[in-house]
């Protein structure tokens, strides 16, 4: 009885796990089936490269560049805003704050994590928005740098922990030989804390990056949604999954918009699949 | 016993939380001896040795009554940087803790933590340490290769190394050898014995041969107390105390 027991659990969970990878196959064949349809009506490099997006226009002009470099700058700005803070942070965490600041700001940290993204989007646009508009001189706040602020606050979290994470498991023994031998704090921290520490700071770093760029809500409600390309992080900008998400309710099924949105899909796919594989390079390095 | 004094405990009290580690210790260190603390698992000689670095600072919820002394200056002194005291007594702990670093950065990190930038100092430095160290002869080739991949005998020596660059007066020992065989075992005490000319040694040790071989002096540590602290001959010849004899006749431990 025991034993069928385990068994029929054993089963359980091996379909279930098959399961999870089924659905995933069959999610992508589908994305693929339906992305790749568009190439009967542009070719990939037109497709890839053209610099105008006017799906609905007659004929129908398919250009992702301005969406790629749109995802590229506010992901890029979200990076250079959220990589030092984001490791910063991890450090004073693990290595310098009492352990009452500590749970205090690892509680902060988690609770940022679960700030859903349309209400930090909906603070971005009634907060930051007007701020870059006035301290900038713009004519409209709706920019890629506001788009850049808020998705910091969204990869921030993810990078903090895993950071801190890593810096928790470098075994102790390193940091004790560096004091051993007269170095300060901040030396240890530095020089041997960090190194060895690296290979799962970049895969935090990776990770929270991930989050960035497969974000759609928050950017869609405050970037401005131009698909034009950007001369610089402070004019409006679309990206790829704000177009997805603003026109797959109006294009027509089997229609080449339908399609090309469809395409932009495996763009992002193949994105944040390298960046995944690497982030996961880097934490198996670990072990 | 006219030696001059290096180091000194003076009554000496410990506490983790509310736990008492070390009751009531009194010790004197000789310059240019090497001092053995032997005693049971758990009756606090890692505690006591790492006073003297002020390397239990690290664990929180510590506490600390009494006064260790380095020469003349008292440095559980609230105003004395623990950094200075650690420039001056080196330490070589149980499990060799090589960083993952390569063999000659592993050395040149307390150089250059000490401020030293000289390229060709350093590199002079390194050599002459891994050949203090007795290594030098067996890392000459891969001086750029990691120092994991040296074996746990060499990693210890590498560690020693690591600690003479930095030329301290003291070198702290916390049983070097508990994870080493035999042979390097024998070559990391021949090299205790080499540097007593020059450093005063402190060695935290289980093995009672091993304090026979090596120390000058020994401590007998039995439930964070020093039961007995004197010559080693005398102590291994003639204990004054009934608990120190059974301990080193193997009758408990
Ligand atoms: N980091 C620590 N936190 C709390 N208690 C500790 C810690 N380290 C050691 N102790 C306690 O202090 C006592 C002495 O330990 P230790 O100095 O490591 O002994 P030894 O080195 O002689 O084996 C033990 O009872 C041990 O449980
Ligand atoms: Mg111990």
């Amino acid at each position: 009885m025991r034993k069928f027991k385990e068994f029929l659990i054993e089963k359980l969970i091996f379909i279930c796990g098959l399961a999870s990878i089924f659905f995933v196959i069959l999610i992508f064949l589908f994305l693929t089936k339906e992305g790749l349809a568009v190439f009967k009506y542009v070719n990939p490099v037109d497709f890839l490269m053209g610099k105008s997006w006017y799906p609905i226009s007659e004929p129908a002009q398919l250009g992702i560049l301005p969406l790629i470099f749109g995802s590229l700058i506010v992901t890029l700005g979200a990076a250079i805003i959220s990589i030092p803070i984001g490791i910063a942070c991890a450090v004073y965490i693990a290595e310098v704050a009492p352990s009452k600041i500590k749970e205090v700001l690892k509680s902060g940290i988690e609770l940022l994590a679960a700030i859903p993204s349309v209400v930090l989007g909906f603070i971005g646009m009634v907060t930051l928005v007007p701020w870059v508009k006035t301290v900038f001189h713009l004519p409209t706040g709706l920019t890629a740098l506001s788009g850049s602020i808020i998705l910091a606050f969204m990869a921030m979290p993810t990078i903090v922990s895993i950071a801190e994470d890593a810096l928790y498991s470098v075994p102790k023994s390193y940091k004790e030989g560096a004091f051993a031998l007269g170095a300060t704090h901040w030396q240890t921290i530095y020089r041997v804390l960090l190194p060895a520490a690296s290979s799962g700071i970049v895969a935090a770093v990776m990770l929270g990056i991930g989050r960035v760029i497969g974000e759609t809500m928050a950017v869609m409600m405050i970037t401005g949604n131009a698909a034009v390309i950007p001369q610089s992080i402070l004019v409006p900008v679309r990206t790829l999954t704000a177009t997805i998400a603003a026109e797959m309710g109006e294009a027509v099924v089997g229609s080449e918009h339908y399609f090309a949105l469809f395409a932009i899909g495996i763009v992002l796919f193949i994105m944040s699949f390298i960046i995944n594989v690497t982030a996961d390079l880097f934490l198996h390095k670990r072990h | 016993m006219h030696n001059k004094i290096k180091m000194q405990a003076k009554d000496v009290d410990f506490f983790y939380g509310k736990n008492q580690a070390l009751k009531n210790v009194n010790l004197d260190v000789y310059a240019n001896r090497v001092t053995a603390m032997i005693g049971p698992s758990g009756c606090g000689k890692s505690t006591f040795i790492r006073l003297f670095n002020r390397m239990n600072e690290l664990v929180p919820h510590t506490a600390l009554c009494g006064k260790i002394f380095l020469d003349d200056l008292e440095i559980n002194n609230p105003s004395v940087d623990p950094v200075d005291i650690r420039r001056r007594v080196g330490m070589v702990f149980q499990k060799p803790n090589p960083f993952p670093k390569s063999i000659f950065e592993n050395i040149s990190y307390g150089l250059k933590v000490n401020g030293i930038k000289d390229k060709a100092f350093i590199g002079q430095k390194v050599e002459d340490s891994l050949k203090r160290a007795v290594i030098w002869g067996e890392v000459k080739d891969r001086l750029h290769d990691s120092a994991l991949k040296l074996s746990g005998g060499q990693q210890q020596r590498l560690c020693i190394a690591r600690c003479l660059a930095v030329e301290t007066e003291v070198i702290l020992f916390d049983e070097p050898c508990a994870s080493l065989d035999p042979i390097s075992t024998a070559k990391i005490e021949e090299l205790i014995l080499e540097l007593k000319k020059d450093y005063t040694i402190i060695i935290v040790t289980h093995n009672m041969q091993q304090a026979a071989r090596v120390s000058d002096y020994t401590g007998f540590f039995l439930l964070g107390e020093l039961v007995e602290f004197g010559k080693t001959q005398d102590m291994f010849t003639a204990p004054r105390n009934k608990k120190t004899e059974d301990y080193i006749t193997g009758r408990f431990g």
